[in-house]
């Protein structure tokens, strides 16, 4: 019997078993940020314990960065924060990514641009979309600050295994259709809690046509479905995009390669669910709502609680609707926006300004429209430079900023004000989300938020560009 | 260090309504610039609990009637999103020693766990219950036992509960906080670091 990729980076991580039944797994690789992590550092110090592997354990800053002026927070506890983490490093021996050293930004899009994710590893980081590292075939964990203290002093953690469920999507998606949308139309078929338990493998022929930087994006809302992880099995196109990079030994790469392809599922691999979706019933999606899976076809209408099947599902969506103030049962295409925000973990990378830039060019935004383009790592923006991308969205009337989290959770400056409403490449729309507490955020793909931008509403790509 | 036998909690409860809470809604981004965890108890549901402009809104946490409950009473998938222990650690400042829900994020259920802090299953007609319940008397006194898995209440319910067995055990046996038994496998963690091959 085959084993899934999964159960392969399972076996291999497993140090032992605990008393309360447990998995003490080992953590290849520790990423982690100013946010979740110098609590860690507290608990540390006061138990006179000291870092296991300084080497495997990578920092850098991404929440509270000002996207303007990085390095000159105004705010004294982001200063703060960031003086921790330093210390925190310099302190322990830990890699920093800093704002200085041109590599800093976003750590699910720092990892993998430096080939510090690799597959057939385990990785974890106090922050739940970890998960985007699955897409090189690595099983990539969100954990607690607690945990995090644990990675840091024995490289292992306590954890229970999961279940896998295999996704599959075949076929061919439809022009105008995107990861982005992908993923939303997983997570609103499977629910918000439908993952809970288990670990997502993504396969099929539409994640292997996806680039290293599409499966990113699918993985990386894995949690926002409940899941734990998720992941893509490697392939050539991962050893292709790993080939070259900084932390990647290029001593014996051909070897290296051979053993990143051996942790791939086996055909006869086992599943405790598989659910298949046809690509061509994916519509651009979007949501109406205060959870991930309150998400609809562009071309739908907003629920009606009217009918709803159960009284728990019309309450779900009255509420929902209440904080949203939208109407029921009516179209989602045509709600007036007041800002635009790309960028974040689940868009940030280059491929997505470059396509959001490619049906943006020779558009303005809409009056009285907000609009910012975040990169999601230094090397993202001034790649983004160099191409011109940068020019695009100045041009458009998009505010060009530097690299960090952002306006996806709104630790830093970028914040809606009052109840703004947001078209946003990002990966949550939780009540408050966006830095208000009454700011409403719509999820969408990169291109769907440009055609946002420019009508100034929600938007159908499809009827503004031409994807043929 | 020895660490308590979490066997039994009780005290009174307070429900929270809504499914799907996330930890945003638990604790928001913004109170979490901090290098502790200190003091972040006055932050816990601080979105519902106050309006825009600071006014105390009608969140059962801000009823005379449900102040000093201890027990947290809530939906489905409670603790969905971040994986922020800001969040559980915001509820056990605020004063929280349990939680009863129909189900949790699998995140926060784990870190609520580190915290000594139980999180159990209940069906959502026993939630449903238990509310009613509350809501009609705040006074009644709860007991979750996690050895019989059951909540007991001084009005006379007897309610199954479910919590995975390792953080049954974990709680139950005093080893909630597992750091000193992972320190304890060294040598093994250090084979193991070896047989990878891509660690040292």
């Amino acid at each position: 019997m085959g084993k899934s990729l999964f159960q392969k980076v399972w076996d291999s991580h497993t140090v032992g078993t605990l008393a309360d039944g447990r998995t003490q797994l080992f953590i290849g690789t520790h990423l982690i940020h100013e946010v979740t992590s110098p609590q860690a550092f507290g608990m540390l110090r006061d138990l006179g314990l000291t870092v296991k592997y300084p080497s495997r354990t990578f920092a850098t800053v991404d929440h509270i960065v000002p996207t303007i002026n990085q390095d000159a927070p105004q705010d004294p506890l982001a200063a703060e924060m960031m003086q921790a983490l330093q210390k925190n490093c310099d302190d322990f021996g830990v890699t920093y990514f800093d704002l200085r050293s041109g590599k800093q930004g976003i750590v699910h899009v720092v990892g993998p641009e430096q080939g510090i994710t690799q597959p057939g590893t385990t990785i974890a980081c106090g922050d739940s979309h970890t998960a985007t590292h699955g897409a090189f075939g690595a099983i990539a964990f969100g954990i607690g600050t607690t945990q995090v203290r644990d990675v840091l002093a024995t490289q292992t953690m306590a954890l229970e295994p999961l279940k896998v469920r295999r996704i599959e999507v075949n076929g061919n998606l439809r022009p105008g259709v995107y990861a982005k949308d992908v993923i939303l139309h997983i997570i609103r078929l499977l629910g918000a809690k439908g993952g809970i338990g288990f670990a997502y493998e993504y396969a099929g022929d539409v994640f292997d046509r996806m680039s290293m930087e599409e499966r990113m994006t699918v993985c990386n809302m894995s949690i926002e479905g409940g899941a734990r992880c998720g992941y893509v099995n490697p392939d050539a196109k991962t050893v292709a995009y790993l080939n070259g990079r900084p932390y990647v030994d290029m001593s014996n790469f051909e070897a290296t390669a051979t053993r990143w392809l051996s942790f791939a599922s086996d055909a006869d691999a086992v599943y405790d669910d598989v659910v298949k979706i046809a690509a061509e019933d994916i519509e651009p999606t979007v949501t109406w709502g205060i959870s991930p899976d309150h998400g609809v076809a562009i071309s739908e209408l907003i629920p009606d609680p009217a009918n709803a099947t159960s009284e728990i599902e019309k309450q779900s969506i009255d509420e929902a609707l209440a904080y949203m103030k939208l109407p029921a049962g009516t179209p989602i295409k045509g709600v007036k926006i007041d800002v635009a925000f790309l960028g974040s973990c689940t868009n940030g990378r280059l491929s997505d300004f470059r396509e959001a830039a490619k049906y943006l060019k020779g558009h303005k935004v809409a009056a009285g429209v907000h609009a910012i383009a975040v990169p999601g790592s230094q090397i993202v923006a001034i790649q983004c430079e160099k191409e011109g991308l940068d020019q695009v969205f100045r041009d458009a009337g998009f505010e060009w900023r530097a690299a960090g989290c952002s306006m996806c959770l709104a630790m830093n400056p970028d914040k809606l004000i009052g109840d703004q409403l947001c078209a946003s490449s990002s990966n949550r729309n939780f009540k408050g989300r966006q830095g208000s507490s009454t700011g409403r955020t719509v999820l969408m793909s990169p291109v769907m938020v440009v055609a946002a931008a420019i009508k100034g509403h929600i938007a159908d790509a499809r009827e503004l560009f031409d994807f043929a | 260090m020895a660490l308590e036998k979490v066997k039994q909690v009780s005290g009174r409860g307070v429900f929270v309504p809504g499914a799907d809470i996330d930890t945003d809604r638990i604790i928001p981004a913004r109170f979490m610039k901090c290098v502790t965890f200190d003091g972040l108890g006055e932050f816990a549901f601080y979105d519902v609990r106050f309006d825009t402009e600071g006014n105390r809104t009608n969140h059962p946490l801000n009823e005379e009637r449900f102040a000093g409950a201890n027990i947290l009473i809530a939906g489905m998938n409670f603790g969905c999103g971040s994986s922020r222990e800001h969040a559980p650690q915001s509820l056990r400042k605020y004063g929280f020693d349990a939680v009863i829900a129909e189900s949790f994020a699998e995140i926060f259920n784990g870190n609520c766990t580190t915290l000594a802090m139980p999180c159990v299953v209940a069906s959502a007609a026993d939630v449903a219950a238990l509310r009613a319940a509350v809501e009609a008397d705040p006074q009644i006194q709860i007991t979750i036992d996690l050895e019989t898995q059951k909540v007991t209440t001084s009005a006379g319910h007897s309610i199954s509960i479910t919590l995975p067995e390792s953080a049954r055990d974990a709680l139950t046996a005093g080893r909630w906080d597992p750091i000193q038994e992972l320190i304890d496998n060294n040598a093994q963690i250090e084979e193991r670091a070896k047989a990878l091959g891509y660690v040292a």
